[in-house]
């Protein structure tokens, strides 16, 4: 019983249009899944499900063995995933430090001290030391981003979820990201990525879960998906990131 | 309520309705082609007369028309500038609306993105054509929502100008108030003209607010939402603009 | 010259400085009853029962449509036929401003809410704030830096609509200056220029103080 993620036929709608099918997944602690699909597939939408953002309309998910969304303790289970969005949300009216302390601070009643200690650390984990008072205006959007990082980690989550985190950010910045994401995956994190980075993917991931048009079209580990995917779908969607040498 | 009182009445509100409407699109007119002149000043960065409109603008916001309206009106006589009642309404009604047009036209030139003058100049085009083509279209589109609020800005303004005589809706009320107390039948009719004065373009502020603000999803630059917001701020802002879907 | 002599002598200009008082007193009592009663309306306004989102709306929509002089005339001469009561000027003028205010107060409250992106809820929301929580430290704070410049604005807006108090008798700087101006009709016959000149530039300076300050924390805090 090490599943620690267990999504069970959900089914997400918007209005009339469905969005996730009979969508089922587990996640084994300390797994890395990426999640891949062109655009508009639904894979956001599925982590946007998981972190109970979104409510469902069939199926459920179950962190630890709990339901997340019948239970009375929703936010309970809830601490225990943490997710990065794409847009890098910080606060902006906070600095650096308090960005990341708030929530330890104010949801989990930690001294304040002891949670400034802890973000001191996690920053010089990602390389943003000193930039403890910075407003996040004053921050490029890879540094963001890590913030954004070190504000979920602080919460101790057990599953992390990232949604396309880099995304919005410059190429020359993905990189700084990427590798903030790879050293958590070295410690044993366990993770859900959604991303369109074919080469971090294909590093990071245990295993490769493709979605389109809202279902599972192939679940397989990377070297297999990569090289000699199964369905028609996932070699079409693996094509679009290869050009053709025309010389 | 007295029916005979209100038919009475309706005539001698429907005058001064006219009236008040009149003057009130007059001024608006003439506080457009300020505005125009003001926006395009400050737009093209022209020296001096930029640094007049400045100041225009600065003196025009931070003052009452009704204080505009008595320094036109009572205080212009003394060094030899007479004008009628009619003409220093018109007059000081473009004098505060210009700036507010100015500030409405300007933040429409303003959410236009440089890369699309440039992109004008290097397939061509010339400062006219870029302007006519490629600035104005744009600029016209973020204006159009503080533009009509200003409008309805403007006809509410215009309630102060039975301070200089002249008698529009205000003077007609005060005056039957005075004259035979029938309180009710004027106040009734007074808030009735307005209301038919001013709910339809206050309805097509809405409008206008909803179409541009939905079409443009998804397309408006960050630059223009920002200049939107700016402008709202700069309006007057007298109508419900539903901001919020 | 221009009749610009006229303001400093004797106690003239020290008249005409308590006319402008007159008005800025009756401004800032309503100011300070209609910015608390715009949050609270504003706050409803976004909310989501739809009864009291309907009622608000037309309330609201109705005051911020008349031209503030027609409610001035409803208050004063419309509450003497109704109910008899027979307020003051002065009365009048603070309860139509305090709710010209608190609708105006409201919409910018409504406003600054909406434009509160969807995420910094959803933010709050993963790092499991409960809706109090995410109101009190990530909502609230960023719509008081929104909302301080919007409401210096409205003061100054505030400050420029109360010189139509004048319309239902309240003696303020205007009507000062009419009785000044009478006073010297023979020995300056030309002091309505001056005198109408000054009262401009002192309206100016009370309402160009805050306007500038207003510009400063906007520009700070965009």
């Amino acid at each position: 019983m090490s599943e620690l993620l267990e999504v069970k036929h959900l089914t997400k709608r918007f209005g009339d249009s469905s969005v996730l099918e009979d969508i089922n997944i587990t996640v084994k602690k300390g797994e890395v899944v990426v999640i891949l699909g062109p655009s508009g597939c639904g894979k956001s939408t599925l982590l946007r499900c998981i972190n109970a953002l979104e409510d469902i309309q069939g199926g459920e998910i179950l962190i630890d063995g709990e339901n997340i969304v019948r239970s009375p303790k929703t936010s309970d289970i809830m601490s225990k995933v943490g997710m990065v969005f794409q847009s890098y949300d910080l606060f902006p009216h906070l600095n650096v430090i308090d960005n990341i302390t708030l929530a330890p601070r104010k949801v989990q009643k930690r001294p304040k001290a002891e949670a400034e200690e802890e973000a001191r650390e996690l920053l010089k984990r990602v390389g943003l030391s000193g930039r403890e008072k910075s407003l996040p205006r004053e921050l490029s959007g890879g540094q963001k981003q890590r913030v954004a990082i070190v504000r979920a980690l602080i919460m101790h989550p057990e599953l992390l979820l990232f949604d396309e985190v880099t995304a919005a950010l410059d190429p020359e910045m993905v990189r700084e990201v990427l590798e903030v994401i790879l050293d958590l995956a070295k410690q044993g994190r366990t993770m859900m990525i959604v991303t369109h980075e074919m080469q971090f993917a294909k590093a990071i991931a245990d295993r490769v879960i493709m979605i389109d048009s809202g279902t599972i079209v192939e679940e397989a580990p990377p070297e297999q998906f990569f090289t000699a995917p199964a369905s028609e779908r996932a070699k079409q969607f693996l094509s679009t990131f290869t050009y053709e040498n025309v010389r | 309520m007295d029916i005979q009182v209100l038919q009475e009445y309706l005539p001698l509100f429907g005058n001064a309705a006219l009236l008040t409407l009149g003057l009130g699109l007059a001024g608006i007119a003439l506080s457009i082609v300020t505005g125009l002149i003001c926006s395009l000043v400050q737009y093209y960065k022209v020296p001096v007369a930029r640094q007049i409109v400045r100041i225009y603008i600065e003196l025009s916001r931070n003052t009452p028309l009704l204080i505009q309206l008595f320094f036109i009106y009572y205080g212009l006589p003394k060094i030899g500038i007479k004008t009628d009642p009619a003409v220093c309404g018109i007059a000081g009604l473009a004098f505060l609306g210009g700036s507010y047009m100015a500030e409405a036209f300007r933040s429409g030139l303003d959410a236009v993105e440089k890369i699309h003058v440039e992109s004008a100049k290097s397939l061509g085009m010339n400062k006219l054509q870029t302007f006519i083509y490629v600035v104005l279209p744009q600029a016209v589109r973020t204006s159009i929502p503080p533009f009509t609020a200003n409008v309805i800005f403007l006809l509410k303004e215009t309630s102060v100008f039975s301070a200089v005589s002249l008698m529009d809706l205000m003077f007609t009320a005060k005056d039957l108030i005075g004259l035979y107390y029938n309180t009710t039948e004027s106040l009734f009719l007074l808030v009735i003209f307005y209301l038919i004065i001013l709910l339809p373009v206050s309805l097509l502020g809405t409008y206008f607010e909803h179409r541009f603000s939905n079409s443009g999803k998804g397309q408006v630059s960050k630059k223009t939402q920002s200049a939107v917001k700016k402008n709202r701020r700069n309006t007057e802002k007298e109508v419900a603009p539903n901001v919020g879907n | 010259m221009w009749g610009i002599e006229v303001i400093f002598k004797g106690k003239n200009f020290l008249r005409l400085l308590g006319g402008l008082g007159t008005a800025l007193e009756i401004s800032a009592t309503a100011v300070l009853i209609s910015i608390p009663l715009g949050i609270i309306l504003g706050v409803l306004m976004a909310g989501k029962n739809p009864v009291i989102k309907a009622i608000l709306r037309v309330y609201l929509d109705f005051i911020r449509i008349m031209p503030q002089l027609v409610l001035l005339f409803l208050v004063f001469f419309g509450t003497t036929k109704a109910w008899g009561w027979d307020l003051s000027g002065e009365v009048s003028s603070v309860i139509v401003f305090s709710m010209w205010g608190a609708a105006e107060m409201s919409d910018l409250v409504r406003g600054s809410l909406a434009a509160i992106p969807k995420h910094q809820y959803e933010s709050a929301q993963s790092l499991g704030f409960t809706p109090i929580q995410t109101k009190m430290y990530i909502i609230i704070p960023q719509t008081i830096r929104r909302l301080i410049p919007l409401s210096i604005n409205l003061i100054t807006r505030m400050i420029k609509t109360t010189s139509l108090v004048l319309m239902i008798g309240v003696v303020e700087v205007l009507k000062v200056s009419q009785q000044i101006i009478e006073a010297n009709r023979m020995t300056a016959p030309d002091a309505a220029f001056g005198v109408y000149l000054f009262v401009f530039v002192l309206y100016f300076i009370a309402c160009f103080i805050p306007s500038i300050f207003a510009r400063k924390l906007e520009k700070k805090w965009s």
